[in-house]
């Protein structure tokens, strides 16, 4: 059994590390840091977090405002609260003067749980994508987590990186290298490619488990890197593999299908299957329950290879 | 002589017995509240506490509203700007009779009417969802507007929290119902000084906070939001006042009732344990 580790408790470690290195980092909160774990940063370096209490979109524009200045500000909050809530403020005082904002956010997705709606962000990998100058990562463990955090502090320019609530399964081990616009192939196969973030990489590990044992093998991609996306990984996939399955929990509307799909459609047209959320808002109940609910588990990833595979 | 005496004893009697009767009743959406975020494992107990003898008189002593037509047009409208204490809301509502008080148990749960923000879709008697905090009190303050268009008597009530005021648009809102003159709004504060993180005065400073909401242009009242002969007295002077929204600043305690709750953070989004829950129940009895 992997060792579980959130990518949140991931991300306060290593805010600590780099903290260390790079004595221009800042950490920005909204009255969440106990949740974000930016409080761990805070305990060490209390001359170097900002809490700004709930006023997210005043925090955002100190962040650019703190870039222009030499400062790495690194801005934190829910992931529901750190995209739409100041999407606004996100697209023009930091993308459009390409600013050195890094805005990670913790418990993305319908994984938050008993929350409800209000606090379920399943349109973030959306909204960010679409945003010139943005780089966009949805790190699949807390290994890549790590990784994604170094990278995006050591290069220069806004990036959005997405974690979740819940402790995950390891994926990768400390040998992994992360590199950005560039997907890792975590499995071989020949049947189907499964394009996978976040904690859905782990249920197509976990699906191709089951599908294997119906004889079925498939490709699994972690598509961390979401913005750059890695094209010549999808288009070969759809070559050799012939159909494509996407597995993300977001919205399939605008998400890591979308993306799959805008590439294989102006490239090399081929079948895709999006497992995500449909049209709809989340709601309350325990993580499981809601995964299972809105068929973005193992199983439905399950079903979806079959169908693609239908469709060659 | 005689007579007058013992009808004045009799008066304050009366009285004695309807202020322990409300009080009884704050007492047991205390309880309610405990029971549910204890079934539910989750949910936040603090800022449901600390709000509830204003939410208790508000639907049982001052608001116009109908458990039998929860959209009736003419009602009062409510909103809770601060979304995630809604098992306050919700144990309120259940008692007035929106729903059995059994649902209550289904908080937060798959598929429940309760959820863990308010949702108005899918809870009768909850007139706007909300949960991100800072929009609330802008929805309200559209009621209110409504309200003077059609020139209807009915009033809107908004509870906001203390952190919540650290949102720019609740000074979006404070100054546009100013401008409106919305007399028909009446907004109240659960100043308990505590948000997620800690104290709201070393967190993002509020103060001075009456200051704030006079400047903006409102009447400003300030009270023990534990008293519900103040709560009463201050919406009475709301009703009267004319062409500006009232702003009742509500001294409270995150917690109120419960003493290993009272003033403590660590129980703003925490559930008690089932220990914790006899407890607590013990303790309101
Ligand atoms: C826009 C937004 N940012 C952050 C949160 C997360 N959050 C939920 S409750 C809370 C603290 C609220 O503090 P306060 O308004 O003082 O409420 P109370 O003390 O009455 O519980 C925070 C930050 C949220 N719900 N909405
Ligand atoms: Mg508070």
């Amino acid at each position: 059994m992997a060792e579980m580790v959130a990518t949140r408790d991931a991300y306060g470690k290593a805010l600590i590390k780099f903290g260390k290195i790079y004595p221009e980092m800042v950490v920005l909160d909204a009255d969440t840091s106990s949740s974000t774990r930016t409080q761990w940063f805070c305990n060490e370096f209390p001359e170097r977090f900002f809490n700004f209490g709930i006023s997210e979109a005043n925090m955002v524009g100190y962040a650019a405002g703190l870039s222009t200045c030499g400062k790495i500000p690194v801005v934190s909050t829910f992931a529901c609260f750190g995209s739409g809530r100041v999407y606004e403020q996100i697209k023009l005082s930091v993308c459009w003067p390409r600013l050195n904002v890094k805005i990670i956010v913790t418990h993305a997705g319908v994984s938050v749980g008993e929350d409800g709606a209000s606090h379920q962000a399943i349109d973030d990998i959306n909204l960010m994508r679409v945003l010139p100058n943005m780089t966009v990562i949805v790190p699949a463990d807390g290994i890549e987590t790590e990784k994604a955090i170094q990278y995006a502090i050591e290069s220069y320019g806004p990036f959005y990186i997405r974690l979740g609530r819940l402790k995950l399964p390891l994926v990768f081990d400390d040998n992994y290298e992360f590199v950005l616009g560039r997907m890792s192939t975590l499995r071989q196969g020949k049947d189907a490619t499964i394009i996978a973030c976040g904690l859905m990489v782990n249920e197509s590990i976990k699906a191709s488990q089951i599908l294997s044992e119906q004889g079925i093998e498939v490709r699994i991609l972690n598509a961390s890197s979401i913005k750059p996306i890695d094209k010549q990984a999808i288009i070969l996939a759809a070559k050799e593999t012939g159909v494509i399955i996407t597995a993300e929990e977001h919205s399939i509307i605008g998400g890591l299908g979308s993306a799959v799909s805008e590439v294989l459609s102006t490239n090399l047209p081929a079948p895709v299957e999006m497992v995500g959320i449909g049209d709809t808002f989340g709601q309350s109940g325990s993580p499981e329950e809601l995964l299972s609910l809105f068929k973005i588990d193992a199983a439905a990833i399950v079903e979806a290879v079959v169908r693609g595979i239908g469709r060659k | 002589m005689q007579d007058i005496d013992n009808l004045k004893e009799l008066d304050k009697k009366d009285e004695k017995d309807e202020k322990d009767e409300k009080a009884e009743k704050a007492k047991e959406v205390r309880r309610l509240i405990i029971q549910m975020i204890a079934e539910a494992n989750s949910g936040h107990p603090g800022g449901s506490l600390s709000m509830t003898d204003i939410i208790t008189t508000l639907y049982f002593s001052i608001m116009n509203h109908s458990a039998a037509n929860p959209t009736w047009e003419e009602r009062d409208r409510f909103v809770l700007s601060k979304g995630h204490a809604c098992p306050a809301f919700y144990a309120v509502l259940a008692l007035c009779g929106y729903f059995p008080i059994s649902e209550l148990m289904n908080l937060r749960k798959l598929g429940s009417i309760l959820q863990g923000h308010p949702d108005h879709e899918v809870t009768p008697g909850v007139d706007f969802s909300t949960g991100s905090l800072g929009q609330g009190i802008s929805a309200a303050c559209g009621m209110a507007l409504a309200g003077k268009i059609d020139k209807k008597n009915y009033r809107v009530y908004v509870i906001i929290g203390d952190g919540e005021s650290q949102e720019g648009q609740v000074w979006e809102a404070a100054m546009s119902a100013a401008h409106y003159k919305l007399d028909n709004l009446c907004a109240f504060l659960d100043y308990n000084k505590l948000q997620i993180d800690g104290e709201v005065e070393k967190i993002m400073n509020i103060e001075p906070v009456v200051d704030k909401w006079k400047a903006f242009g409102w009447n400003t009242l300030r009270i023990d939001g534990h008293s519900i002969e103040q709560i009463i007295e201050a919406v009475g002077i709301a009703h009267k006042t004319k062409d500006k929204p009232t702003m009742i600043v509500a001294d409270t305690i995150k917690g109120k009732g419960v003493s290993f709750m009272e003033g403590r953070v660590g129980f703003h989004g925490v559930a008690p344990t089932r220990d914790q829950e006899q407890q607590a129940l013990s303790e309101l009895m």
